[in-house]
């Protein structure tokens, strides 16, 4: 669609053409569907995490669905940062859109580690640094519902890299705005809300859990409500932009997320559905703007109507 | 591979809630090969599982590719239900496919219950490359049969109601008594994996290349997802993708 609705902003030097991603996890390193989507169109892949040496992830049983949603428990199964570098990064280059690296670890050392092997290569806009992924034993989940671990380690990376830090946050806390801020004060630029939550499904039958270690991840649609509540939570809480995701389906879902103070979003199990979604989102975003006459898709970020008695009788219609 | 929006063309119960569904796509029909799968959205405008559903192509007829599934859950019930002229949305051809070059004269299919599926497809490319093919086949009873499109085809029904009384392995074990002058064989097989388990085992003792497709509960269908994991038995603890490195495996591949 041809129009002249601005559609893109900046986290430090790094200027992303919208605010359509894909994220970490669920879509590979960009080749695996490269068929399907033109990547191009995208504001930029989240990739796949990496951590310093290959994972091989968890055994079997490692998804299940279940009611608009799925579990999922991985286990950052990655091909390591070495292979990614040498392996995935020249191709990845080739595309017209930015590339995050999303990082895991199990300790701060090893994060560390990470970051400084990918500053020795070009082609990556910034890191999104996992601590939380609630499927590993060490690091991930323990570290992101610690606001003191995760300022030392968002501190210690920021002494690295000149790149966009943006910090991933878990769900799984009673304190996501706590920790939020501790970021925002230890120099991170940016925060993604939410990871998965921790969820458990079980065979009647066998009497056993549908998941290899028992619980896992909750994503998808089921999930969008208590994204949504959490972007605003967060939103309240911090200045830095915040990747809102969590159950993204289509245009709508992303608009809601951006009112309810996402800088920009991440479509993140639907790829699985449809992998043109996020490339739908990014037309659908131009149809709104123009249908409601905004000339830069950055003025819905935040502009949720506060006049609660009116958007209640208007939900009940 | 492409996500294709395919129209129905048929949909038919041919045995006990099993169900053989037609739908048009000229691209993935010219390019699918025996043992490769298509992952079809059930739910329709948002009703149904959030998930795509994993199926065999189970035969090629001119522009249009069959599936054959058991109706035994909520998407499936959905797709059992298709008419002519709808729609389906469809994602394929996945995976990896059947060997069927190879310095081998005779083809044993067996199949265990809906595992029948990929065979049809499997017979047709098998024949034109001019191997002998038997086919046994194992169902819980007759009215779950399925043995269109096969050649030389053996049953086994677990209640005895149809053919030999027993599992299909036993069949299998009666087949190469009654067989003994078979040289150079390969094994197609497809089923559940306590009946996969013991095929390996089978052909392993007499030395005989088993082929199995296996199935597995995936999100993406493409590799993205990780969540189709089958170990591997040469390292420990190493894991192959059943959608990206399979469906398709030797059985001495893999830890069943």
């Amino acid at each position: 669609m041809k129009s002249d609705v601005i559609t893109s902003f900046k986290i430090r030097e790094v200027e992303f053409k919208n605010r359509v991603f894909v994220a970490s996890g669920t879509f590979g390193y960009g080749n695996e569907i490269n068929e399907l989507v033109d990547i191009n169109q995208l504001g930029g892949i989240f990739t796949k995490s990496l951590s310093l040496k290959p994972r091989k992830g968890n055994p079997p049983q490692r998804i299940v669905e279940t009611a608009s949603g799925m579990l999922n428990t991985i286990g950052l199964a990655n091909i390591g940062v070495h292979s990614f570098v040498k392996e995935k990064l020249p191709d990845l280059k080739n595309y017209k859109t930015h590339i995050i690296t999303n990082i895991a670890a199990s300790s701060k050392e090893e994060f560390c580690e990470v970051v400084k092997i990918l500053e020795n290569y070009s082609g990556i806009a910034g890191y999104e640094i996992n601590v939380s992924c609630p499927n590993v034993k060490e690091g991930g989940i323990n570290f992101g519902t610690n606001s003191k671990m995760t300022a030392e380690i968002v501190s210690k990376l920021r002494k690295l890299t000149e790149r966009p830090l943006i910090i991933k946050l878990t769900p799984n806390t009673t304190h996501i705005s706590e920790i939020a801020r501790a970021i925002e004060d230890s120099g991170a630029d940016a925060v993604s809300v939410i990871n998965t939550l921790i969820g458990m499904a079980i065979d009647i039958k066998t009497r056993k859990p549908k998941l290899s270690t028992v619980t896992g991840g909750l994503s998808g649609p089921a999930i969008k409500p208590v994204a949504l509540a959490k972007v605003y939570e967060v939103a309240k809480a911090v200045k830095i932009p915040i990747f809102g995701i969590g159950g993204i389906s289509n245009t709508n879902d992303a608009i809601e997320f951006l009112l309810a103070g996402a800088t920009a979003i991440q479509v993140g199990t639907m790829n699985f559905v449809d992998p043109n979604i996020s490339v739908n989102i990014v037309n659908g975003f131009k149809r709104y703007a123009v249908e409601n006459g905004i000339s830069d898709i950055g003025e819905l970020v935040g502009a949720l109507n506060a006049d609660v008695k009116y958007s209640v009788l208007q939900s009940w219609l | 591979m492409i996500q294709q929006v395919c129209e129905v063309q048929s949909c038919q119960e041919v045995a006990e809630k099993i169900f053989r569904l037609r739908f048009y796509s000229e691209e993935i029909s010219n390019s699918v090969k025996p043992g490769q799968f298509v992952n079809i959205l059930a739910s329709e405008n948002g009703v149904g599982p959030l998930l795509r559903r994993p199926f065999s192509v189970s035969r090629i007829v001119d522009n249009s590719l069959d599936i054959l599934f058991h109706a035994v859950g909520v998407g499936t019930t959905i797709l059992s239900r298709k008419r002519k002229g709808d729609n389906i949305d469809v994602l394929g051809p996945l995976g990896n496919s059947f060997k069927i070059d190879g310095d081998y004269e005779t083809a044993i299919i067996v199949a265990g219950g809906i595992g029948v599926a990929p065979f049809p497809f499997l017979s047709t490319e098998l024949i034109k490359k001019g191997k002998t093919i038997y086919t046994l086949l194992g169902f819980r009873s007759s009215n779950f049969k399925y043995s269109s499109y096969l050649k030389n085809t053996q049953i086994a029904t677990d209640d005895g109601s149809e053919g030999f009384k027993g599992n299909v392995i036993q069949l299998l074990e009666k087949f190469f008594e009654n067989n003994k002058g078979i040289k150079s064989a390969k094994i197609f097989a497809c089923g559940p994996t306590v009946m996969l388990k013991s095929l390996a085992k089978h052909a392993c003792e007499k030395n005989i290349c088993c082929e199995i497709s296996l199935e597995g509960q995936m999100a993406c269908g493409v590799g993205i997802c990780q969540g189709c994991p089958v170990e591997k038995n040469n390292v420990d603890m190493d894991y192959a993708l059943v959608c990206k490195d399979g469906p398709i495996f030797l059985a001495d591949q893999i830890k069943l």
